[in-house]
């Protein structure tokens, strides 16, 4: 008996041990990833990097600047489009609907928070660029709001019905009317958990790729206003990657260090600072 | 997607019984109607995309029908237009990497919700969920210069040497293909195993381990005879989470499986998948069944995700609220 015990134990050891392995070895991949990327992007990265407009095939030097400009666009105009209609539409599922309308907007926007990235491509597509016949800026930031508003959306349905029930009848008992005690009371109440979930949607939209290929497409010049075509970080990273030019991987490298540094920096602002005390969603 | 947030029970909304007028003149009624507008428009955004996709989709529909999914051919010139290798390799890509993402994401979780300290595993969570956050381009871009190099000259020589006489690791090997494609997914899909395996681990009662530990077992035995088949639906759920979103990843596969449309029973040969073909043919197609069978190709995807995301929510509602019944 004690033989089979000795065996029990020394299974069960062995077994935790393993998972403890695998933690290690899943939390060492993204300390690689980051690793990596400052090894092959700190020694690529300079100043032409930011200033510059890329060089004419095949010639070295030059930069994304026109990149970065555009991710910002991109980015700007998302948020544009895609918070406003989360937001409210969140305002709306907390406070005003009755079950069955909710439950339809809450699938809807699930169903859309699943939607792979390049059908949402495929859809602004056909919704923006066909009609206007030409790949635009707006069309990218199109794609890129949709797949903000579910994110936003749920995140401010969920913060909202947090906030306790004392503080809303504490409004209403000294006269509020309901919309005066959501927009000063219950927002503001809820203000800290809304904005985290809103930038870790924007920082999540910041490295799509997908979506833009045939939206924004991509552009090696400066893009004028909002109709052009325009270049953005994580395109730019897909074509110099794939490119067979030595210069442009390096420029990937930097591209993708630029593009990294920036969403985990996002990230951890919003989940450390911003959320202090509240959970987040993922 | 599931949060750790407690609901709250006794916050909802406060409905007066005022009338409409009265509620119109203090502006409930217009805050009501302009955050409905909004409320609905994202589910008529929703009906809209299926809508487009269904429609741009009619071509090949009415040209191929059925056998859009059983023909191997994809010839832009002839204008002739299959399937097949795309969700081959999708399907060839997406299984390969739960292979190799589900047992250590599973493994991982088990250590996180059972074994660490709270403060150890909450910290680790924090980095699952940065790495969940790194966008596909940036794995794209390792899986080139790391894993294609590394698959060339290290695994595939590995692998080839000793089992080379099965179909599955012939040669040769050019470093791009299904078995890249799928080690780059896993890395993809795990920090999603992880995270949702872990809740619903955290989920199952503490009275279910505490019982098993009395009856004699041991630690290992409480967790893996108790626990996780306790937690089982769930797990399941995460797994399905993680193969909708090995389906429909676009980026990171186009860049190591090769773009190539072929049928290889060899895992290191060069393929292709539906969302790689749409990303790399998608703004050069010319002609309107060019153009609609990518689309279709898209509608395929939107199905199979679909349908996998609802079984997926299903599952792990359905464990979390049988452990919640219980106790908590």
């Amino acid at each position: 008996m004690a033989a089979r015990l000795r065996w029990r134990k020394f299974v069960s050891n062995l077994m935790l041990t393993m998972t403890g392995v695998c933690a290690f070895v899943s939390v060492a991949v993204l300390f690689f990833i980051l690793g990596y990327l400052l090894f092959n992007g700190g020694t690529s990265i300079n100043w032409a990097f930011f200033t510059q407009l890329p060089k004419p095939v095949g010639e070295a030097g030059g930069g994304m600047a026109n990149a970065i400009v555009g991710s910002a666009k991109l980015l700007l105009a998302a948020s544009l489009f895609g918070v406003p209609i989360g937001f409210l539409g969140g305002v709306y599922l907390a406070e005003f609907s009755g079950s069955v309308v909710a439950s339809v907007v809450r699938y809807a926007a699930d169903l859309l928070n699943g939607v792979p990235s390049i059908v949402i491509g495929i859809f602004a597509y056909s919704l923006v660029v066909l009609p206007f016949k030409h790949f635009s800026t707006l069309a990218g930031a199109f794609a890129l709001g949709l797949m903000m508003i579910p994110i936003t959306l749920r995140s401010t349905e969920e913060f909202l019905n947090g906030v306790p029930r004392m503080l809303r009848e504490g409004a209403m008992a000294l006269g509020a009317s309901k919309w005066q005690t959501i927009a000063s009371v219950i927002v503001p109440a809820a203000y800290r958990g809304i904005l985290t979930a809103i930038l870790l949607a924007l920082a999540r939209v910041a490295g799509e790729t997908a979506p833009l290929l045939f939206t924004a497409f991509g552009n090696r010049f400066w893009s004028q206003g909002w109709g052009q075509p325009t270049a953005s970080l994580p395109v730019m990273i897909f074509t110099y990657a794939v490119s067979p030019y030595e210069d442009w991987h390096r420029q990937a490298w930097a591209a993708g260090l630029v593009l990294l540094g920036l969403i985990l920096i996002i990230n951890i602002v919003a989940r450390t600072i911003l959320s202090r005390g509240i959970a987040v969603p993922r | 997607m599931a949060t750790a947030t407690p609901t709250i029970p006794s916050a909802g909304p406060i409905r007066g019984s005022r009338s409409f007028l009265s509620r119109l003149r203090d502006g409930d009624e217009i805050a009501r109607l302009i955050t409905l507008v909004f409320a609905a428009s994202v589910v008529l955004i929703t009906i809209l995309l299926v809508c487009e996709l269904w429609i741009n989709s009619a071509l090949p529909r009415q040209k191929f029908g059925l056998h859009f999914f059983v023909t191997q051919v994809w010839d832009p010139v002839m204008d002739e237009y299959g399937a097949l290798p795309f969700v081959y390799g999708t399907l060839v890509t997406s299984a390969v990497a739960l292979l190799l993402a589900v047992p250590l994401g599973i493994g991982a979780a088990i250590f996180l919700a059972e074994l660490a300290p709270p403060r150890v595993s909450d910290s680790l969570q924090f980095f699952i969920d940065l790495l969940a956050a790194v966008p596909s381009v940036i794995y794209g871009l390792l899986g080139v210069f790391i894993v294609v190099p590394m698959m060339r000259t290290v695994i595939f020589p590995a692998l080839n040497k000793p089992f080379g006489y099965l179909p599955i690791f012939k040669g040769p090997s050019y470093g791009v293909g299904f078995f890249t494609a799928g080690i780059v997914l896993a890395i993809m899909v795990i920090p999603y195993i992880i995270s949702v395996s872990r809740e619903v681990l955290l989920s199952v009662p503490q009275d279910q381990r505490e019982a098993a530990l009395a009856v004699g077992s041991t630690r290992w035995e409480s967790t893996w005879k108790v626990v996780v088949p306790f937690a089982k639906t769930g797990i399941m759920g995460s797994i399905f989470l993680a193969l909708a979103r090995a389906l429909g990843e676009t980026m990171a596969v186009t860049m190591v499986i090769g773009n190539t449309p072929k049928i290889t029973a060899s895992l290191f040969a060069p393929g292709y998948s539906i969302a790689a073909v749409i990303a790399n043919e998608f703004t050069e197609a010319t002609g309107d069944l060019y153009l609609q069978s990518l689309i279709a190709l898209g509608l395929v995807l939107f199905l199979l995700t679909f349908i996998l995301n609802g079984l997926a929510r299903l599952l792990i509602l359905v464990t979390t609220q049988k452990g919640s019944g219980v106790s908590n």
